[in-house]
């Protein structure tokens, strides 16, 4: 009588790793020396944020009127590419607070460079609000600081203003909880370190963390509280970016869905991001085992889901469009309108890059491709582009008055504020993945399968 | 080798034994220094305020202040009055009456004055002859011109009058000798002075004649009317007698006949006790006439002539054809709706010949018309083409000893300007009395610079027995010369031409009335005697005229009029009222012909309009090249027309634009082949999208009148209703807000009635001049970047509807929506202006992240400049899209360079408004410069403001000829715009929205009645 055997789960980190290997295959990129790929990609990311700089220094200097915006359209690439990035930055938190919460393990892998993203992608966003004003060096008004200029205060009422608040929190929790979380990290790189200067840095970003039993209890403890505060913040981020769309009057913008469907969007742009990063990081720094085809599944799981939330919000929009009987719905930038008008290109890359192509996710061995992952994410991304292009241009190229409709088109100051910022965050993570410790090492050593798997394997071999 | 000299400190050193030279020698000072007194005492060393660290602080401080003063910031020169000139306050505006006149424009004005310069145009409402266009409204900008000569010319180089006096009066005494011929050519001269002073100069020098040349001729119609009623002028109308108004190709709302009709139009368009005007207008280009009209027959040019006559043989020979055509068809039931109407009909023409011309005034002469005014008869055209051909055959044959020219540039404006040049080489003497180093100017030998009217005396007779003074509102800016001034100088008169003027109207004007009571009013009326009316017996033949594929003609804008003004950067940055295209000239053409030839307008991918271009070859041997190509709806297939005044070679830079088309200028209308070059024309649109996509009840509302008097108001003029608790409920039952009480005080409304708005555009550049609306140039307006305040948009009607659209079964579908975008060929104009609606709920208040535009109590949406750091997202939440940004810093920048890059233009800019900076968003305040000061006023007066004083302080609202805009406090119940709130043609643009403005419409009642 043979006896029932549970199912043992399928390792998260391959190749019989011990605790030393991993804290070797972990620390490598940050001791090792980079290679040629790192140093080419990083000075064209760089050469990419100096032209980005150029382009901001130029509008700032010159006026917005570098960029191809007119006075009926009057947002396109600028907060276009700060949705984009917001949204983006939504995988990190989801991924470290909300699966930490479902105690999802797999996190373990990714959360670290997924929270790096989540950072530098909201570095990327905020930079575009603030370059986007007329007046860029009386920005700071947006503050409630007080002030002499009379009662002068911020007006509460607008949806910028809760922008502000809500990046700023978002960005701040984000910061603390990632750097929480690196604390072990850092000072296993301390103890390693043999250079004193490196010794003094990993030192000082480590907080003294000496690894008594006390650190780790208040490591869990805040990590936990953390995630609780972080969870929320997943939702609100974009549902308040939502608000600068969902709360005006313009056809297109008025709509009730966009809260729910922004997040979602977020999180499926967000995980696209992380798919495209980690596709390369893994191979670049080795890391096959620690960021394997299962956690490139699981994501695309996400992926799926959070592909279908979209689609379903788009199919709800358009129909609500034709549905409504209203003429001014019938150009919004999911309508029949939309399809057939000049800006028909830009609505079926929307529909073929976040809705048809995700689709193909549902075969099995395409999701467990990292090469179709990687095309997928790239994908994903221009569609999520293309999603806020859609919402901004489209909508305000069709208002109320047929007289005020219009077109835009980038200038090159336009395309190349944007490339400074493809430019800047990949300056910044190129230099994150030489000097952070790009997996949660103390976290993932907890789910090596050190005995069990072991002792499987052992019997198997008999 | 060492020197033997002694210095010496002082006087004291000479005296033997100073004591203190002896104490010098010892010690540095000649007396002890207090040190131990101050050093010795401990305790005041310990209290002392003075620590090392204060000490620091101080030497710190001094030396940040020392080197903050040593950088130089930049000094603003501002000179104040040393002693203040006894009329001029600084901060009020005086305003002068005064008379534009410039040979094509003619109105009494008003001039504001913002110490001691002229600053805006408003039209003087107490005469008869007020109504401003948008070119009289933009002529201040004219008088700080850049392009303006700065003093007289001698062969093309400066000299000074005294010179120039002594050489052209030798001159002219040598003519005079000779018996040689001398002739003025002008422009149109409505001044009785003037003339008075050529006759003088005609007793002085023997044979000289006068020849009054029009660019825009009214030759044919002032020939007509010579001929029946034996004086060579122009009749006046009263369209507000007119029930039926029958225009043949007549452009009565812009500039036929001189214009300045759109008052007594406007008044007979208005619904009241169920009456209002028909109108039916016969033409073939679409002009701002047709598009008001209640039913426009799109005839081609060379069918004007025979539309004329079928109506003529109709109603004056009582012969009816019976042909079946469209065009026949319309005539006939125009000739019974004339007839029916009796003498409340009119007929007018504006086929440039004597024959149609005559027949028109046979027509209203047989009905006995009380439209048409034959007695007090208008002097704003004089111009005969027969004089001014003769001349230049005469100055060819070398019959001319001297041509002296004023107001008129004939270089640019005759059809053959090159041959005119020739000839004025074979005149002994030539002299342009000009503005500007015209075409004209730089052929003469003699130039001399004239003054703008605005610095200039003189008087006018617009309209028999209706005298107007012209008056300078500033001291000449340059070394110019009047020309009746100079006339009097050759005629060795030392009299000025001020006291000559004043002299003469004191003895056969005023009869004893005073002058200064005059000047002030600016008019002064003359009752005429009545004389018998005689009326000569004309025989009128019906003329034919040989029409062809594709017949050309020539027209005015309402911009750029005959081209005077051409480098008035308010006046082309003007959209056309009906193209919506500003900064050029175009070769309108219908969609059929269009496709025909293969010519296409297409919109590239930032939404600007580009367009092919042809080669226009007339049949009077001319070739225009590359002219680009506008599509125009309405216009009549086979037919194409080119605007007059753009092409001057005399301009530079951003203001050389379109083609001059005064070459096809000829005859009725030109009979041209085209053909399609390479290369595309980019145009600068402001609109884009043309028909109203099914939107037509919530945004510009249009009745019958048939409905209008027997339908209930809800079947034509239905609020939008809300779903309140399962029931239909009027907008203000549903309300987010909690409302401001606007019972109290001011409140400003406005009330644009889109049944007389004629589309006009004066107001748009009244509104300009008034708020110092920057001038962004072609590419930027090309960038749908235009900064105007208030814009009118313009509808077409597009053959695709909603009923259509399910009767094809297409509704819904891309092939309809595609449909819907495009104009019908025989499309319905509607005019709207639109500005910021001062919404009492206000989509751009709410979402403004530092509340720089929030709401007053007067209900003005206002904008805090100093406060915007320009998010945009006003603009973008704005569902009228009037808001506009200053994208760029548009004064002072020579990628900018009009009238805010020099300080000459910028003189005209208005000192209680703003210059806006760059970055920062700007729209329509409601003038509330304008109407702060009249409460200011009223307050100090101790009185309540008049309701016309808030309708004058609005510019647009001041500015509307036809009475469209009516701006006041709706809580003064006596107000007229109080009235107009409760009128059952009120409503409000996209009231659905639910923004309140406190801008409303009139909606728009056509008389579809065709019998």
């Amino acid at each position: 009588m043979s006896h029932y055997e549970a199912p043992i789960r399928q390792p998260l980190i391959l190749g019989d790793k011990s605790y030393h290997d991993i804290s070797n295959d972990i620390a490598a990129p940050v001791e090792g020396k980079a290679n040629k790929w790192w140093w080419s990609v990083f000075i064209l990311s760089l050469l990419a944020f100096l032209w980005g700089i150029g382009a901001i220094v130029y509008t700032i200097g010159t006026g917005i009127g570098v960029w191809g915006l007119n006075n009926k359209i009057n947002w396109a690439w600028d907060i276009t590419n700060f949705v984009w990035w917001v949204g983006i930055g939504h995988a990190g938190t989801l991924i470290s607070a909300v699966l930490l919460l479902f105690r999802q393990k797999w996190r373990m892998g990714i959360n670290r460079s997924a929270e790096a993203m989540t950072i530098f992608a909201v570095f990327q966003a905020g930079l575009f609000p603030l370059i986007h004003m007329g007046r860029i060096w009386n920005g700071y008004w947006t503050m409630p600081i007080p002030n002499q200029f009379g009662s002068l205060w911020t007006n509460f009422n607008s949806p910028l203003l809760w922008d502000v608040f809500a990046i700023s929190t978002y960005l701040s929790v984000s910061v603390v909880f990632w750097w929480t979380g690196l604390l072990p990290d850092f000072a296993m790189l301390r103890d390693r370190a043999t250079k004193p200067f490196q010794k003094k840095i990993y030192s000082l970003v480590s907080f003294g963390w000496s690894g008594k039993a006390k650190d780790w209890q208040r490591f869990e403890e805040v990590s936990l509280v953390l995630a609780g505060l972080a969870t929320p913040l997943v939702l609100s981020v974009h549902t308040i970016v939502s608000f600068d769309f969902a709360t005006s009057v313009i056809p297109g913008w008025h709509s009730t869905v966009y809260p729910p469907y922004f997040v979602a969007g977020a999180v499926f742009s967000g995980f696209a991001m992380v798919q495209t990063l980690l596709i390369i990081m893994r191979k670049v720094s080795n890391l096959e085992d620690y960021i394997t085809r299962d956690h490139i599944e699981n994501m695309n799981k996400v992926i799926l889901l959070t592909g279908g939330i979209v689609m379903a919000a788009y199919l709800a929009e358009f129909f609500i469009a034709w549905y409504s009987g209203s003429s001014y719905e019938d150009f919004v930038y999911l309508s029949i309108g939309a399809a057939t008008g000049p800006y028909a290109w830009a609505f079926w890359i929307l529909i073929l890059c976040n809705g048809v192509f995700p689709q193909l996710l549902w075969i099995k061995k395409l999701r467990r491709s990292f090469t179709v992952s990687f095309i997928m994410a790239l994908i994903i991304n221009i569609g999520m582009w293309f999603e806020r292009f859609d919402i901004i241009v489209i909508n305000l190229s069709r208002g109320h008055l047929p007289s005020t409709w219009g077109q835009f088109s980038p200038t090159f100051v336009d395309i190349g504020v944007f490339v400074g910022t493809i430019g800047f965050f990949f300056v910044l993570f190129l230099l994150y993945a030489r000097s952070f410790p790009v997996v949660a090492q103390a976290e993932i050593k907890s789910i090596l399968k050190s005995s069990g798997n072991g002792f499987k394997k052992a019997r198997e071999n008999k | 080798m060492a020197s033997n000299k002694k210095y010496w400190k002082s006087v004291e050193e000479l005296k033997e034994n100073s004591s203190i030279v002896e104490k010098l020698a010892k010690s540095e000072f000649a007396e002890e220094l207090p040190t131990s007194d101050f050093l010795g005492d401990k305790e005041t060393l310990e209290t002392s305020e003075t620590t090392r660290r204060d000490f620091l602080k101080y030497v710190g401080f001094s030396t940040a202040v020392a080197s903050l003063v040593a950088c130089e910031g930049p000094v603003i020169n501002s000179v104040p009055y040393l002693v203040k000139p006894h009329n001029a306050i600084p901060g009020v505006a005086d305003f002068y009456a005064t008379t534009i006149a410039d040979g094509y424009d003619f109105a009494n004005v008003l001039v504001k004055v913002r110490e001691g310069r002229p600053i805006k145009i408003e039209p003087n409402k107490d005469s008869i002859n007020g109504e401003t266009n948008a070119r009289v409204q933009a002529s201040v900008l004219s008088l700080y011109d850049n392009n303006r000569l700065r003093g007289p010319l001698s062969k093309g180089e400066t000299t000074d009058f005294k010179t120039l006096d002594t050489e052209v009066v030798s001159k002219l005494n040598e003519l005079k000798e000779n018996g040689e011929k001398i002739v003025f050519l002008t422009g149109t001269c409505a001044s009785p002075s003037t003339k008075s002073l050529i006759l003088k100069f005609t007793e002085n020098f023997g044979n000289v004649d006068h020849v009054v040349y029009d660019a825009i001729s009214e030759d044919a119609a002032l020939n007509a009317f010579e001929k029946m009623y034996g004086n060579r002028a122009l009749p006046d109308y009263d369209f507000a007698k007119a029930e039926v108004i029958v225009s043949v190709a007549a452009d009565f709302l812009s500039d036929w006949q001189g214009g300045g009709y759109e008052t007594s139009y406007a008044k007979g368009r208005v619904p009241t006790k169920g009456k209002m005007s028909r109108h039916i207008q016969f033409e073939s280009n679409m002009t701002l006439t047709g598009a008001n009209a209640d039913k426009r027959v799109i005839i081609k040019p060379s069918q004007q002539a025979l539309a004329m006559t079928k109506l003529y043989q109709a109603i004056v020979k009582g012969i009816a054809t019976r042909e079946a055509s469209p065009l026949n068809d319309a005539v006939q039931k125009a000739a019974t709706q004339i007839k029916k109407a009796g003498k409340n009909a009119v007929v007018v023409t504006g086929v440039q010949d004597e024959q149609v011309q005559l027949m028109a005034l046979a027509i209203n002469n047989h009905i006995q018309s009380s439209v048409i005014d034959v007695v007090a008869t208008k002097n704003v055209r004089h111009g005969n083409d027969e004089k001014v051909a003769q001349l230049i055959k005469d100055m060819q044959a070398g019959k001319v000893g001297a041509v002296i020219m004023h107001n008129t540039n004939p270089v640019y404006t005759l059809p053959k300007g090159t041959a005119f040049t020739e000839a004025l080489k074979k005149v002994k003497l030539s002299i342009a009395f000009t503005m500007s180093a015209d075409q004209t100017a730089n052929t003469s030998q003699y130039v001399i610079a004239t003054p703008h009217y605005l610095e200039s005396w003189g008087d006018v007779m617009i309209k028999k027995g209706q005298y107007s003074l012209v008056q300078p509102t500033i001291n000449k800016l340059f070394n110019t010369r009047q020309f009746q001034d100079t006339l009097l100088k050759w005629t060795g008169s030392s009299e000025s031409y001020y006291d000559y003027l004043k002299n003469q109207w004191q003895t056969t004007v005023l009869g004893g009335k005073s002058w200064n009571k005059t000047l002030h009013d600016g008019t002064f009326n003359v009752a005429l005697p009545e004389v018998e009316l005689i009326v000569n017996e004309v025989a009128i033949s019906g003329i034919s005229s040989k029409g062809s594929d594709l017949e050309l003609t020539t027209y005015t804008k309402v911009g750029l009029g005959d081209g005077q003004q051409a480098n008035n950067p308010w006046l082309l940055e003007l959209p056309d009222p009906i193209t919506r295209t500003s900064w050029d000239n175009y070769l309108l053409i219908s969609r059929i012909d269009a496709e025909k030839f293969g010519l296409t307008n297409w919109t590239v991918s930032n939404g600007a309009l580009n367009g092919d271009m042809v080669n226009v070859t007339a049949n009077n041997g001319v070739t225009i090249n590359n002219v680009p190509v506008y599509i125009q709806p309405g216009q009549a297939p086979g037919s194409v027309a080119l605007a007059l005044g753009y092409g001057r070679t005399d301009l530079k830079g951003d203001m050389k634009v379109g083609i001059n088309a005064y070459p096809l200028s000829t005859g009725i209308f030109q009979n041209v082949s085209i053909e399609k070059v390479e290369g595309e024309h980019k145009f600068a649109c402001v609109q884009l999208q043309h028909t109203i996509m099914g939107r037509e009840g919530e945004i510009t509302k249009e009745t019958t009148l048939a409905d209008f008097i027997s339908k209930p108001k809800e079947e034509w003029n239905q609020a939008p209703l809300f779903s309140l608790n399962h029931e239909l409920v009027e907008q203000d039952k549903v309300n987010l807000w909690q409302e401001f009480d606007s019972s109290i005080g001011t409140v400003f409304n406005l009330s644009i009635d889109l049944a007389t708005c004629t589309g006009c555009a004066a107001c748009v550049i009244a509104c300009h001049a008034e708020n110092n609306v920057p001038v962004v140039g072609k590419q930027e307006i090309r960038l749908s970047r235009d900064m105007h305040w208030l814009r009118i948009d313009r509808y077409y009607s597009s053959d695709m509807t909603v009923e259509r659209g399910k009767e094809e079964d297409i509704y819904g579908s891309g092939k309809f929506f595609n449909a819907q975008t495009h104009p019908s060929d025989a499309p319905e104009v509607s005019f709207q202006p639109v500005m910021c609606q001062h919404c009492n709920s206000a989509p751009c208040e709410t979402v403004c992240p530092v509340a720089a535009t929030s709401h007053g109590r007067q209900g003005q949406n206002q904008m805090a400049y100093n406060r915007c750091i320009g998010t945009r997202y006003c603009a973008n939440n704005c569902p009228y899209r009037v808001r506009r940004f200053n994208w760029f810093k548009y004064a002072n920048n020579n990628e900018f360079d009009f009238n805010m890059n020099n300080d000459l233009g910028k003189m005209v800019l208005n000192p209680d408004v703003v210059v806006r900076s760059r970055g920062v968003m700007e729209k329509c305040s409601f003038c509330i410069q304008a109407t702060q000061a009249a409460i200011l006023k009223a307050k100090k007066e101790g009185r309540a403001v008049k309701d016309k004083e808030f309708n004058d302080a609005c510019a647009c609202s001041n500015a509307c000829a036809s009475g469209s805009m009516v701006f006041g406090d709706v809580n003064d119940e006596t107000s007229k715009v109080a009235s107009m709130v409760e009128d059952d043609r009120s409503f409000k643009l996209l009231d659905f929205v639910g923004t309140k403005p406190n801008v409303f419409y009139q909606l728009k009642v056509k008389n579809t009645n065709e019998a």
